[in-house]
């Protein structure tokens, strides 16, 4: 929100002085010791009959949306909450339970590192911009063809679209039976999602759509903004996460794919002595 | 057991390790670069040409050591108003673990703001733009616009200033000077004489990270290297801090009591009792 009297105030130093211990806000405070207010809501009384997720999908968009808060632990539970320590993201987790570290550090780095490009939230977050974007040029009079081409010419791949590893993605079909039994009905976003799978069918690529251009599609459906469906994702992973850690922390130390030496494969078999310049 | 053919492997051009001779899993000498780290670096090499290696797989040149040198002392501490710093300081005053001060100072000070990632984005002019000014003006004037959308937000100011500066701040210029002293570099040379024209097109004047940036292009490191090392040396003054404010505590530590005005607050629920 723009702060009432701040408005107008230059950049620079003056700017700093004019929110110098002045923090105005709608998001939210503690009163100590009385009450919490979140968005207006008092939440003791107001709030607290809600589930941790409808709580948190009005903490981010402000917006009180039971059905999509559903939809969304399954997306968390169908998609990103796979207890595997050999997926990157977990590996982290379960190897600061081998190295016995903290929950929290494990679930804060676990959390951190599934920002990742090949797959996580630059890829769901890509795939929900990808879709809204094509969206707005279809609008504009654009062919779907068109817009995927140059977006391949520019960046060599579409968010949403193909798979590390593997081609197929098992976890649309449940997904999507789950959204459709919540009350999903499907909508232009998810439509024009598989309108683009449909278009890479007739190419060379062959690119499969995965789970993230699924998830970003429905999440886009239900309104939301990309920053929006952004920060909703951000812990989306806890769910591999923690049972990896635990798992790894309840093994002997260190037990976790130790490498020996030979597992190093060196590319520079060069040695030389350092000479300290004078 | 695993068929050993089948072992999977690390590939890396900056690490090669001898094995114990009663255990594959401990290295009885480690190279770096093809440089023996336990059997010759240790007790020749520096903090800072040892850094230099890692990255860079080379032995710095003595001026080079010596410019990376001055910008790890000037980056060491930002001190305790920076953001990052404070970030560490609030894990040290609620008793949080060590790592999470660092973590904190980490994950606030990569940002657009004054942290890495602004210092990348920086590099990134530099290497578009190196020391022709039309350059800079054009890239200033307009910035690139990404048409993909990022889980970094959109830099508000000019990578490298700083927008919420008055003018160039004494301890910036004194870095400059320094660096240039140890070596007429293009980049620092060329950014010292340019300075003031760069800021008004900026509208803000030169920022610890604009020097940052331009000191890494003129020692040759990519923007991703960059990033990096910017991160890890602002690390010393966090982790002070921290420990600091741990001892103190948080009572002596500001909460900003009086800071926060809720403009919406619906007031006191009745009490139903």
């Amino acid at each position: 929100m723009m702060i009432e009297g701040l408005t107008n105030t230059p950049t620079g130093p003056e700017r700093l002085k004019a929110y110098e211990d002045n923090w105005q806000t709608e998001m939210g405070a503690w009163f100590p010791g009385e009450r919490v207010v979140l968005r207006g809501k008092d939440v003791f009384s107001e709030l607290s009959n809600q589930s941790w997720m409808e709580f948190m999908v009005f903490a981010i968009t402000g917006r009180d949306m039971s059905e999509f808060a559903r939809v969304i632990e399954a997306m968390w539970l169908i998609s990103s909450s796979f207890p595997d320590p050999r997926l990157w993201n977990n590996r982290v987790a379960a190897l600061a339970g081998t190295a016995r570290s903290t929950t929290a550090l494990a679930a804060a780095a676990g959390n951190a590192v599934s920002e990742a490009s090949i797959y996580g939230l630059r890829t769901s977050r890509g795939a929900l911009d990808f879709l809204q974007r094509t969206e707005k040029k279809l609008n504009e009079g654009a062919t779907l063809e068109d817009i995927i081409k140059k977006e391949l010419h520019t960046y060599r791949a579409i968010y949403g679209y193909g798979r590390p590893l593997i081609n197929i993605d098992e976890r649309i079909k449940p997904l999507l039976k789950f959204a459709y039994s919540a009350g999903y009905k499907k909508n232009t976003l998810l439509i024009l999602a598989f309108k683009i799978h449909d278009y890479f069918q007739t190419t060379k690529y062959k690119f499969q759509i995965n789970i993230s251009a699924i998830v970003a599609a429905i999440s886009g459906d239900y309104g939301l903004t990309l920053n929006e469906f952004n920060d909703l994702a951000a812990l989306s992973f806890s769910g591999g996460i923690f049972p990896c850690y635990i798992d790894a922390r309840n093994n002997p130390e260190g037990s976790l794919f130790p490498l020996g030496v030979e597992r190093i494969l060196s590319t520079d078999q060069t040695t030389r002595t350092w000479k300290s310049e004078e | 057991m695993t068929d050993k053919k089948a072992l999977e492997q690390i590939t890396t051009k900056i690490w090669r390790e001898e094995a114990e001779p009663d255990n594959p899993f401990a290295a009885a000498k480690s190279y770096c670069a093809g440089f023996d780290v336990y059997g010759d670096l240790l007790g020749k090499v520096s903090l800072i040409e040892y850094l230099w290696l890692l990255f860079k797989l080379d032995p710095p040149s003595k001026a080079q050591a010596h410019m990376l040198e001055a910008l790890a002392v000037a980056l060491a501490n930002p001190g305790p108003r920076d953001h990052s710093v404070r970030g560490a300081m609030n894990a040290g005053v609620g008793g949080s673990t060590r790592a999470s001060a660092l973590i904190a100072a980490i994950s606030i000070g990569a940002g657009n703001l004054g942290g890495a990632r602004e210092v990348f984005v920086a590099m990134q002019y530099w290497q578009q733009c190196g020391t022709d000014l039309q350059s800079w003006i054009d890239i200033i004037d307009s910035p690139p616009q990404e048409e993909r959308s990022d889980v970094w937000p959109e830099m508000e100011h000019t990578p490298g200033f700083d927008p919420n500066g008055a003018s160039c701040p004494t301890p910036v210029k004194q870095l400059l000077d320094h660096l240039t002293s140890i070596e007429q570099s293009e980049a620092l040379t060329w950014l010292q004489t340019n300075r003031q024209t760069l800021e008004q097109h900026a509208g803000s004047p030169l920022a610890f990270s604009g020097v940052a940036a331009a000191t890494l292009f003129a020692l040759g490191f990519e923007p991703e290297q960059a990033e990096m090392i910017f991160l890890l040396l602002r690390l010393p003054g966090a982790a002070v801090h921290a420990l600091e404010q741990e001892k103190m505590g948080w009572s002596r530590y500001p909460f900003f009591g009086n800071g926060l005005t809720l403009t919406n607050d619906p007031g006191p629920v009745p009490n139903d009792d």
